[in-house]
């Protein structure tokens, strides 16, 4: 729950959050420390100097800790937790949904763990689906499409295969396909960011929502000419946000084009925990607003209370079905444990 | 002292041709964005350019055009005799690495890789961004100046390139808009205009608002790039250490050289 300096209530549905082991027990090669390396650099070049975690915390962070910077020092409500298995990198997978729906056992009403599949396991993959759905009743996936496996350096989620899975998807109602498009490598011809196969996949099902998470970044400009054409693709502006801190202004212009292009009802605020905590990253949006030249320039659109409200939570909680009021209440009931010092 | 000064000077040599070497995706010199990490100038003719991307995982493609863009560049200075060009901690560094000091020609290694194919399209694609962008800050330029609509879509090349901009913005971005226009064959002579669209069409008077917002989402994206590459690229050096025989030229250009006054703070 995030309070206004006026005492609104503002619900928090943090939308993309992890529980990863990039610890070097679990790096099963180079790539697996690279990719783990990666991330601190990005979580030690847009945080706030206060901010900053030792690596060996960063790597592997416990149980504790997440529920901690979520909800107890940090403002969410209920945390979106994203399974990426990268089993090409580390041992046990990068963060699996058996680890984070272990960790999510303890606090049930907060957390709601996605799964992942890989289209190239074939037949496995669907087999994975349907055990997702009964072990786990998962309502969403996460899709990573620049996962090595073997040979394969990469894949689109317009891929025949893909669509056999999205097929089996729609049918079991795991309606909420989260998109992170890293760098696919080969074929080398292609760009390797590119967004088009979202277009594709978005027409060819339209009774899936499409949340594409960074906002297709480092394609935003493609991703706001797609997200205008499908009513059924979200931006989540996980990597966005930290912006605000470092670079106010062209935070004010990637909003202000988002806003333009997607609109305030298809934006979805997310931490991208544990690279970023949600606590200053909420703080400071609630403060936020886009310069009046930069709003000028895209028709006065602006981030008022009531977008912001949307941006924060409401928005995630209608994809998830969430009644807030009543998780509201739900909540109220059970109250952040703060553990005995 | 002389030979540590020539050596110096060649290094500068080297380190000003990288100007011309940017990143397809940002349309910035590799030089300005800190990805060259070191240049070895031996017995005053051999060449070596170590480079560095922000993360582990930039594009492949990029990296394999900006690694050729290297060894393109360094090999045109005419003292030069042998160059070698080495992308370090990279998803691709090894096989980058392998083809870009074979002496074979780029399309050649590019192909072995990605079924005969040819980056032409992906490499089209950046180009017309790139062209966008330069040609963004051109016009709010001239918007700045005073210019209309109807002034600006009418401008010829004669008449752009007799105006007198004084934004440090357009004056970097105003020759590298020219270098494009021209070697597109977008425009040639002085009374061609000097703002085609990328596709070569005339914009209109009444269409100029809707087109300058077109490019402003082109930049958008690449300077959100841009920021998150620099940033990443700056961290990411922390990481370089100085080789053995001290301080490079690089090294003092791009700041890895700490202060006296902080080395006598360490004691």
């Amino acid at each position: 729950m995030f309070k206004t300096p006026d005492g609104k209530e503002i619900f928090v549905l943090d939308g993309h959050t992890h529980f990863w082991d990039g610890s070097p027990e679990n790096q099963a090669n180079v790539h697996g420390k690279q990719f783990i390396d990666c991330f601190y650099a990005y979580h030690t070049n847009l945080s706030p100097e206060d901010q900053l975690w030792e690596k060996a915390r960063f790597e592997k962070y416990s149980e504790d800790d997440i529920y901690r910077d979520l909800f107890v020092d940090g403002p969410d409500d209920m945390a979106i937790i994203q399974s990426t298995y990268l089993n090409d990198f580390y041992k046990n997978g990068f963060s699996s949904i058996e680890r984070s729906s272990s960790m999510a056992q303890r606090h049930p009403e907060r957390f709601i763990v996605n799964g992942s599949f890989d289209p190239r396991d074939g037949e496995k993959a669907l087999e994975y689906i349907h055990y997702m759905k009964e072990n786990f009743d998962i309502k969403g996936v996460k899709m990573y499409t620049a996962e090595w496996s073997g040979d394969s350096k990469g894949w689109a989620l317009n891929d025949p295969a893909a669509y056999k899975c999205f097929e089996l998807c729609e049918k079991l109602g795991i309606k909420n396909i989260h998109v992170h498009k890293g760098p696919t490598i080969i074929p080398l011809s292609k760009d390797a960011f590119d967004v088009h196969d979202v277009d594709h996949a978005a027409t060819d099902f339209q009774g899936l929502n499409w949340i594409i998470e960074h906002c297709g970044l480092p394609r935003l400009d493609d991703f706001c000419w797609i997200a205008t054409q499908e009513t059924n693709v979200y931006g989540g502006l996980a990597v966005a946000m930290p912006f605000i801190h470092s670079r106010p202004r062209y935070f004010g212009e990637v909003i202000a084009e988002l806003l333009w292009w997607v609109g305030e009802d298809k934006l979805l605020f997310g931490s991208d925990y544990a690279i970023w905590t949600p606590q200053w990253l909420v703080e400071k949006f609630w403060d936020y607003q886009i310069p009046e030249d930069i709003s000028a320039e895209r028709g006065g659109v602006q981030l008022t209370d009531d977008v912001k409200e949307k941006i924060l939570g409401l928005n995630a909680a209608k994809l998830y079905n969430i009644d807030v009021a009543a998780k509201k209440a739900e909540l109220a009931g059970a109250p952040v444990q703060i553990a005995a010092e | 002292m002389l030979v540590a000064n020539l050596k110096a000077e060649l290094e500068t040599d080297v380190w000003e041709c990288l100007d011309a070497v940017t990143d397809p995706e940002l349309d910035e010199p590799i030089t300005d964005m800190g990805f060259v990490e070191r240049i070895e100038v031996t017995d005053a003719k051999k060449v070596r350019v170590e480079f560095r991307l922000p993360t582990y995982w930039c594009s492949p493609n990029f990296a394999f055009l900006m690694a050729f863009g290297i060894r393109k560049e360094v090999t045109s200075i005419p003292w030069v005799v042998e160059a070698e060009v080495q992308l370090n901690d990279h998803c691709f560094g090894e096989k980058v690495n392998e083809g870009v000091n074979s002496g074979r020609a780029y399309h050649q290694i590019f192909a072995e890789y990605c079924d005969g194919a040819r980056l032409d399209e992906v490499v089209d694609t950046f180009l017309a961004k790139a062209f966008d962008r330069r040609q963004e800050t051109v016009l709010l330029g001239l918007q700045a100046l005073g210019h209309d609509a109807e002034d600006i879509v009418s401008m010829s090349l004669g008449q752009l390139r007799r105006v007198v901009f004084s934004g440090e913005e357009e004056l970097r971005q105003l020759p590298r808009y020219l270098d494009l226009l021209l070697s597109q064959g977008l425009a040639s002579e002085p009374h061609d205009l000097a703002f085609p669209s990328w596709d070569g069409d005339e914009i209109a008077p009444h269409e100029l608002r809707a087109h300058l917002a077109k490019l402003r989402s082109t930049r958008i994206n690449m300077e959100f790039n841009g920021a998150l590459c620099r940033g990443l690229a700056k961290t990411r050096y922390k990481e370089v250490e100085i080789g053995p025989d001290g301080p490079t030229l690089i090294d003092f250009i791009e700041g890895r050289v700490p202060s006296r006054e902080k080395l006598a703070a360490r004691g």
